[in-house]
């Protein structure tokens, strides 16, 4: 097919093997009232592929709340964009690059990166973080992965995470957050999720929009090779196979240095005022910019692939085409300017082309060597694709009963020994071996970098005077686990987790991108669960406040015909309006009184009764402790979520807390944990020795559900004893129940007591070192 | 008094000096196109970091070659001021301006932390602000900054008085334990025989506000500018 050539007369065959269905043949006939020749069957194969045309996903999407106040620009242009004040937009959006790095980690995780942060500049942005929301399969041998699938594994890891590094290291921007989660759902297909954020003035947002007959339009940025053709419909649009691996020619491969020149000669480009329009060449490269570009203008466009910078010879029109080589650039410039644009190209030395021109009557012409290669109307093409309402079914109801379910501990086990390799279980532990391979203080805007505070926290620098006003606040989050259990509630969790994490940095959750990882949609049960998780978002979304502005979905995430867990990854952006109001995780001073935060009214803790046994086998403390996956993740009030949120804000910014985590993986004692690990104590200059912790509480019950519950809308707060009251009369205020469940300690023990007696008692630098060290003994045995 | 930051393609620290310099420091400051032979005028130059020309052959190794370069080497050459960070100073060592040789990191992975370093001498442009001793707490950034040379260099390096800084912990114990890359004698930076150009791998740009967790390397910048003043009161 790479070689195929103007010669080749198409036949259904044909368009089946670029993915085409007879019907989507019949509608391409509609179109262009005659058979396509090979390369417009090329061109229509990419962009009504399931990657390009979201043609199974649409009729959902639409349930999503996209507008709100703040909101400049919804889902439908290269990233969302809103309002965060001072004449400033903030753009961002989260995509998925899967597929291609499960074939090749190291390019597909590179090439995932660069992909996103093109998005933010060619909006006119520039990117100021990254963040990389991660799953793979479980990477410790156990009862569901022999050794060599866990090896395999690591490698799959160690290449994504190495590509994720090397990529954002050198173009310059700070990767400051995301999850790294495992389940053996993932072994056959990692999640490589990346979002960018970037800022510019407000009137400085670039649109992708062909506009002005005439005007110039412009090639720029590395030249055009064979790698990545149909990346985008063969590899991001089938489920895996056998001959996956064979797919390796289509990843294409990163070149950060050349994104990084790309950046600073597109904005500088912009600033001239001569650039009318620009879009970046990502999925299917000059077919989508080209088309893309003149639908959304509503002109037409003329362009010469011969003129086409061109990395190897004797490329046919369809490669080109299709290629997805990599750091490429469409624009539009005005007329009678294009040479100002050329010359800011030129002083970075990149390649920079007039390859053709914006044209009236709304046709694309693709021309090579002069002879046209393929002639589409562009609007049809892009908006007239096929759409489906795919058939949905839920799945048999599980035969779960309570022997399925998780068997709590007598009252009064001592639990220390589970909570020890709970925090060495690979989701919970440290990252710290990971986050240490990614730039996390380039451009030195952060301000909460990965693990110390609950959202990843950067200060805004006005592009033009550099002053410093307000940090923004970003987390990424998504429960695939109880996804599968619940498609629908997991979806709202993994909205509100979210959004908690941000306002338990001190910042107001103002908008939300999503990424949707899922199987395939031609299966009813698949599309069932797409359907849920939808309603589950717009729901959690409009009780909180968060409209999605943009995002992605990934189907086809299963190999051999097994599917991934339902994995919808949200990223929720905040504003923190004064940077001195942010909130770590971490604890401040012996002696200060931990509170425990619920957002639910009253904030009773349930009753011991069957339904917490089977909520809680979803748990993490469940699944690595007793190895059970069962029953339904906890309940949601999304109303307790909101007053939670707005309690912690009301909190941050009356400087009322020393610090704030929220519970959630791993439930109360990993967070009270974590805030130990995190502890510096205040004025220290250099480390000073770990805070622990003194905790009691006084209900029956079984301490394993207290502990390590992950149940929502709580968090964990610390306070000076003078602000005590304070914060008590904060939270009453929101209707949140504050309950003091200890202190502060600097003995250096970490000791839970239920009824005065000990549940978890052991050395905080014990479990910090477990925490801390766990994962890099398994990724790189010394 | 005016600082001079090099942009090379591919630099991509260039904005935090700027930014250090001019809105922390509040001195004078423009950029410098790795294309220009002219140094605007400029008393004190740094080489920012970053990856230029992706660092593609190996780090610094292109840059060396750049028009810029020229006129850093005769403005060193005659006495003038040269700060290397990270690929700056990997730059430096490429061009000869600074002795030894970078290689990979002990472990072979890219790292990214606060890490501690000791101030071994002070009477150099780039120190006489601190106390001798004096710990800093900097950010590193880097695949390779694992700082070597040969035996005859590295004896010089010590009786000169060249190790500038040196990796520790943060209480300046043990600087074996306190070294990220393998640098050999745990060398973060070294300045030339004439202690007009020096080089460290630590970003003292990135550690010069509280907010960002450490406001040390505002000392490193701090003397530069007493160096100049001085000099500026020398010959005056």
């Amino acid at each position: 097919m790479a070689t195929a050539s103007l010669e080749i007369k198409v036949t259904p065959e044909i368009a089946a093997e670029h993915g085409v269905t007879r019907e989507e043949y019949a509608r391409i006939q509609g179109i262009l009232h005659r058979d396509p020749n090979i390369t417009e069957l090329g061109i229509f194969s990419v962009m009504w592929s399931e990657h390009c045309s979201y043609k199974s996903s649409k009729v959902h999407l639409k349930r999503l709340p996209t507008r709100g106040k703040l909101v400049v620009q919804g889902p439908g242009e290269n990233a969302g964009v809103v309002d965060i004040g001072d004449g400033l937009v903030a753009a961002f959006k989260i995509e998925s690059h899967n597929h291609p790095s499960y074939v090749e980690p190291f390019q597909g995780a590179t090439t995932g990166v660069g992909g996103i942060l093109r998005d933010i500049f060619t909006m006119g942005a520039r990117p100021i973080a990254v963040l990389d929301s991660l799953r793979f399969g479980e990477i410790t041998a156990g009862k569901s992965t022999p050794a060599e699938e866990a090896a395999k594994n690591r490698r799959i890891l160690d290449g994504v995470i190495r590509g994720v590094g090397s990529y954002g290291n050198c173009f310059g921007v700070p990767t400051i957050g995301g999850e790294v989660c495992f389940e053996p759902c993932y072994s056959q297909n990692p999640l490589v999720n990346a979002l960018a954020l970037g800022i510019a003035r407000k009137e400085e947002i670039f649109l992708a929009k062909a506009k002005g007959i005439g005007n110039p339009v412009i090639y720029v940025g590395a030249k055009t090779g064979r790698d990545g053709i149909h990346g985008a419909s063969l590899l991001a649009s089938a489920e895996f196979t056998e001959e996956s691996q064979q797919k390796r020619p289509n990843v294409q491969v990163g070149d950060p240095f050349m994104e990084k020149l790309l950046l600073e000669a597109c904005l500088e480009a912009m600033h001239t005022g001569a650039v009318v329009a620009i879009q970046d060449m990502g999925a299917a490269g000059l077919t989508c910019s080209t088309m893309e570009m003149a639908s959304r203008g509503g002109t037409g466009i003329e362009i010469d692939l011969a003129k086409v910078p061109q990395r190897e010879t004797g490329m046919t029109p369809y490669e080109i085409m299709l290629s997805e080589s990599q750091e490429r650039m469409l624009l539009v410039a005005e007329k009678g300017r294009e040479d100002q644009v050329l010359g800011v190209f030129e002083k970075w030395g990149l390649d920079a082309v007039v390859v053709g021109q914006v044209t009236g009557g709304g046709i694309a012409i693709i021309r090579h060597h002069g002879a046209v290669a393929a002639e589409i109307p562009a609007h049809p093409l892009a908006e007239e694709g096929p759409v489906y309402d795919r058939p949905l079914a839920a799945p048999a109801p599980r035969n779960q009963t309570a022997t399925d379910w998780f068997d709590f501990a007598p009252e009064g086990t001592n639990l220390t020994q589970n909570l020890l390799k709970l925090l060495a279980s690979p989701t919970i532990s440290s990252k710290r071996w990971i986050t240490e391979q990614y730039d996390t203080s380039v451009r030195t805007n952060t301000l909460a970098g990965p693990g110390a505070s609950d959202a990843a926290v950067v200060r805004i620098k006005d592009p033009k005077t550099s002053e410093v006003k307000r940090a923004l606040a970003l987390s990424t989050d998504g429960k695939g686990r109880w996804c599968q259990l619940h498609p629908r509630l997991g979806a709202k969790h993994a909205v509100a987790e979210a959004a908690r994490n941000v306002a338990a940095s001190g910042a107001r959750p103002i908008a939300a991108t999503n990424c949707l990882n899922f199987g395939s949609p031609e299966k009813p049960e698949v599309m069932w669960q797409f359907s849920e998780t939808i309603d589950g978002l717009a729901e959690a979304c409009n009780a909180l406040g968060t409209p999605i502005t943009g995002g992605n979905v990934s189907f086809y995430n299963e190999t051999l015909g097994k599917s991934i867990y339902p994995t919808p990854v949200i990223g929720v952006l905040g504003i923190l309006d004064d940077i001195n109001c942010l909130l770590k995780i971490g604890f401040r001073n012996e002696g200060d009184r931990i509170l425990l935060l619920d957002g639910a009214a009253g904030g009773a803790s349930p009753s011991p009764t069957t339904d917490s046994s089977r909520e809680f086998s979803s748990s993490e403390y469940s699944k690595s402790i007793a190895g059970i996956v069962a029953g339904e993740p906890p309940g949601i009030d999304l109303a307790a979520e909101k007053r939670l949120i707005d309690c912690l804000g009301a909190l941050a910014s009356q400087g009322a807390i020393q610090s704030a985590h929220d519970i959630s993986d791993g439930g109360l004692a990993v967070t009270l944990a974590e805030s130990c690990f995190a502890s510096s104590v205040a004025g220290a200059q250099h480390a000073a020795p770990l805070l622990g912790a003194s905790i009691s509480f006084d209900e029956a019950g079984p301490a394993e559900f207290s502990l390590f519950s992950e149940r929502g809308a709580r968090a964990v707060v610390s306070v000076t004893p003078t602000n005590l009251a304070a914060v008590l009369a904060i939270a009453r205020q929101w209707n949140v129940a504050a309950r003091e469940i200890g202190q502060v300690t600097g003995d250096g023990s970490f000791r839970i007591e239920q009824k005065k007696r000990a549940v978890i008692d052991s050395s905080i630098g014990t479990l910090r070192d477990v925490w801390a060290n766990s994962l890099e003994l398994t990724l790189q045995p010394k | 008094m005016k600082f001079g930051v090099v942009v090379f393609p591919g630099s991509n620290c260039d904005h935090d000096a700027y930014y250090a310099i001019g809105k922390v420091l509040q001195k004078p400051v423009e950029f410098i196109w790795h294309q220009s032979e002219n140094l605007a005028g400029c008393d004190s130059i740094i080489l920012p970091g970053g990856f230029s020309y992706g660092d593609y052959l190996r780090t610094g190794a292109i840059a060396k070659f750049s028009p810029v370069m020229k006129s850093v080497e005769k403005f060193a050459k005659s006495g003038g001021q040269v700060l290397g960070i990270c690929n700056g100073f990997q730059i430096l060592c490429e061009a000869g301006l600074l002795p030894g040789a970078m290689m990979r990191n002990l472990g072979l992975r890219f790292i990214c932390r606060h890490v501690h370093i000791r101030v071994e001498q002070t009477d150099s442009p780039f120190t006489n602000a601190a106390r001798k001793g004096q710990i800093l707490k900097i950010p590193i950034a880097h695949s390779d900054g694992n700082y070597t040379c040969d035996e005859a260099t590295l004896v010089d390096l010590e009786k000169y008085e060249q190790v500038l800084y040196r990796y520790t912990t943060s209480d300046g114990l043990d600087d074996n334990a306190g070294n990220p890359n393998g640098a050999v004698h745990n060398i973060a930076g070294v300045c030339n025989r004439e202690r007009n150009v020096a080089g460290l791998m630590p970003h003292p740009e990135r550690a010069v506000e509280f907010a960002l967790g450490s406001s040390d390397g505002l000392i490193i910048f701090r003397s530069m500018v007493e160096a100049m003043v001085g000099a500026a009161k020398a010959t005056a």
